[in-house]
């Protein structure tokens, strides 16, 4: 299979969608002269116009406001956020208009709209352009949160979210966008939003993890089999709601589990991932469940600083050999 | 115009005094629950701004927002219902008195957020600008919402872009329980329009001929493609900020005084009985068919069902 980098398979999936329907339209900073600070957006312009690829103000209120608006006067808007970090300055917009409009006026509407917010670390962008903030949306009843970790996901999961009826956070990120990876070439590439993946099957541990972090969850994996563990991985794709069933029936086989986010570990999605499980399936766990994420800082400047505070492979393979002592 | 016209105005600011004044007296009862925020004494805005809007138009409404939803042609039992908590309401008691909406005749919502309508209906102006249509949006807001930092950004964003939006606030010098002259840095809202090279016209507030006439420029303007405008209409808040607001911030005097001078129906009237656009007769045809349609509203809303706890999980998410 062909392979194209993870910012190529996002950009297609922009191109097909917004081939096929005409009610979609971007908006974000620097998207359509510049194509993107990732280059995510490169050429949309040529082909649909300024009117469906608009460069907006400094006024991310107003992008993703005026994107709610017009979901709900029949478009489906897609807005970038440039970094995820400056969702903080959208939250009224995301959780009590975007989350609640639908429900709170009793399904009269729908906002079938997608926020795309590149997060993560990224060579030394510090405390305010580097964080993965995906748990905040976690506890917000009304959107969907989803994070694609691969090139052939980035594009599946786009297209799926664009399709969508519910309005959709999709957290892509920024150390992803160089890396390279097989992309099927059939227009129908979709990746069921709502449903993990098991990505490698194992009988002794589970690990879930997302995101960058799954290529560390892997790497882990590799390293614990040559020591003769059987690893299970899952890809949880959609953080919220997140695929309880498909974790549950995972931790049931193996009785173990870690979970491993960039994200900082406080506060984070592996908490709510444990907490699901102990209520479920407590009985079949054979260790204490482990959490692997960033530590408790804002992300700090100085490249020796924030290798400090980024979650490590070797903590995600320390811990499962810590659960088998 | 004709004698619809003037008799339609009437009768719209006739139902919003008569609705409200229902809200009033249930809520004060505890039969209907929650916040409730009343628009006695500003009808004449809402009024006479949807009298130049379609269905096809938007309005984008605030926490004080019946008047706006009347006046945009929604039906008066299934607002009572709503406010009501009753399963027959237009949100199916999901949303109540501050979260109320009419989808089918463009009224997009009533809003619990202070400044939140205005990046919405600046979306909803640029999504019939990217349709082509000549489809308009309309947003109400309050003297205390043009505070919020949302204002400058829809502004500016729908000023750039030239989009069919009408920025209307409703002045009526309170914000909340807070005078507004005391936390804003300028006396007269409209002269906040020079910022963004739109249009900015003070208006009588409670002179529905005044209000329909300024509304209906603004509008056509934005019909035609040029751009937004910001209408400051001048009013007075008659009753406390929330129903049961016991209002230890002015006097009774003083709101008798202001309501006395300027009440917008009582102004209308005398402006049609004495230019012989409509007769005592009409008038009191319309009082009696409005009353009868809020007490047949109340009957409804009393005799609806509460939503089933089944219901509770219902509409979270399409997919």
């Amino acid at each position: 299979m062909r392979e194209i980098t993870f910012s190529q398979a996002t950009l297609e999936a922009m191109t097909e969608e917004m081939r096929r329907d005409d009610t979609i339209f971007v908006m974000g900073e620097d998207i359509a002269r510049q194509g993107g600070i990732f280059g995510q957006f490169k050429g949309l312009p040529d082909e649909f116009g300024t009117d469906r690829i608009m460069d907006t103000p400094i006024s991310e209120t107003a992008i993703i406001g005026a994107a709610i608006g017009a979901a709900l006067a029949g478009m489906r808007p897609v807005a970038d956020m440039h970094f995820a970090d400056f969702m903080g300055i959208t939250m009224d917009e995301v959780f009590n208009q975007m989350a609640k409009i639908r429900y709170m006026f009793g399904g009269q509407t729908k906002i079938p709209m997608v926020i795309r917010a590149p997060d993560g670390l990224i060579r030394s962008g510090a405390a305010q352009h580097s964080q993965s903030i995906e748990a905040w949306f976690n506890n917000i009843p009304g959107i969907k949160v989803v994070a694609p970790s691969n090139p052939s996901d980035a594009k599946g999961l786009l297209k799926a979210a664009i399709r969508s009826d519910d309005p959709i956070i999709y957290f892509e990120n920024k150390d992803l966008y160089r890396q390279s990876g097989p992309v099927s070439e059939e227009e129908e590439l979709l990746v069921e939003i709502g449903k993990a993946r098991v990505v490698k099957e194992g009988r002794d541990v589970t690990i879930v993890s997302y995101s960058v972090m799954m290529q560390s969850a892997l790497e882990a994996a590799g390293i614990l089999e040559g020591e003769g563990y059987s690893v299970e991985v899952i890809d949880l794709i959609t953080l919220s709601p997140f695929d309880e069933k498909t974790v549950i029936e995972s931790v049931k086989k193996t009785h173990r589990l870690l979970i491993a986010h960039e994200a900082v570990k406080k506060g984070g999605l592996g908490g709510e991932v444990a907490a699901v499980v102990a209520e479920e399936a407590i009985d079949y766990l054979d260790a204490p469940i482990i959490r692997v994420g960033a530590k408790f800082t804002p992300v700090p400047f100085s490249p020796t600083l924030e290798e400090a505070y980024r979650p490590k492979t070797q903590e995600i393979v320390d811990g499962i050999r810590g659960m088998f002592k | 115009m004709d004698k619809q016209f003037y008799s339609d105005l009437y009768r719209t600011m006739y139902r919003i005094r008569t609705f409200e004044k229902k809200i009033e007296e249930f809520s004060m009862k505890g039969e209907i629950p929650g916040f409730v925020h009343l628009y006695i004494g500003e009808e004449a805005i809402a009024t006479g701004v949807c009298a130049n809007l379609t269905h096809k138009d938007y309005i984008q409404s605030t926490h004080r927002g019946h008047g706006h939803t009347i006046a945009k042609g929604a039906r008066t039992d299934r607002m009572m219902a709503e406010l009501f908590g009753k399963s027959t309401g237009y949100c199916k008691g999901k949303g109540g008195s501050m979260h109320i909406a009419d989808f089918s005749v463009g009224m997009l919502g009533a809003n619990g957020i202070v400044g939140g309508g205005y990046t919405l209906a600046t979306g909803a102006a640029l999504a019939e600008k990217i349709k082509k249509t000549d489809n308009v949006s309309v947003v109400f807001f309050g003297d205390g919402a043009s505070n919020r930092g949302t204002f400058h950004e829809a502004l500016n964003m729908a000023s750039a872009w030239n989009l069919p939006v009408v920025f209307v606030c409703e002045n009526n010098e309170w914000a909340s329980t807070t005078p507004y002259e005391t936390t804003t840095a300028i006396k007269d809202i409209s002269v906040r329009a020079k910022g963004y090279d739109v249009p900015g016209v003070i208006v009588d507030g409670n002179n529905v001929l005044e209000v329909y006439e300024v509304a209906a420029q603004a509008i056509e303007r934005a019909r035609k493609g040029l751009g937004p405008s910001l209408l400051e209409m001048k009013t007075y808040r008659i009753k406390g900020h929330y129903v049961g607001d016991p209002e230890m911030y002015r006097t009774a005097q003083e709101v008798h005084k202001r309501f006395e001078a300027s009440d917008p129906i009582k102004r209308y009237e005398a402006q049609v009985l004495e230019g012989r656009l409509l007769t005592r007769k009409e008038i009191d045809q319309i009082i009696q068919e409005v009353d009868e349609e809020i007490e047949a509203a109340v009957k409804f809303a009393l005799e609806s069902p509460f939503p089933d706890e089944s219901a509770l999980y219902e509409d979270l998410y399409v997919d």
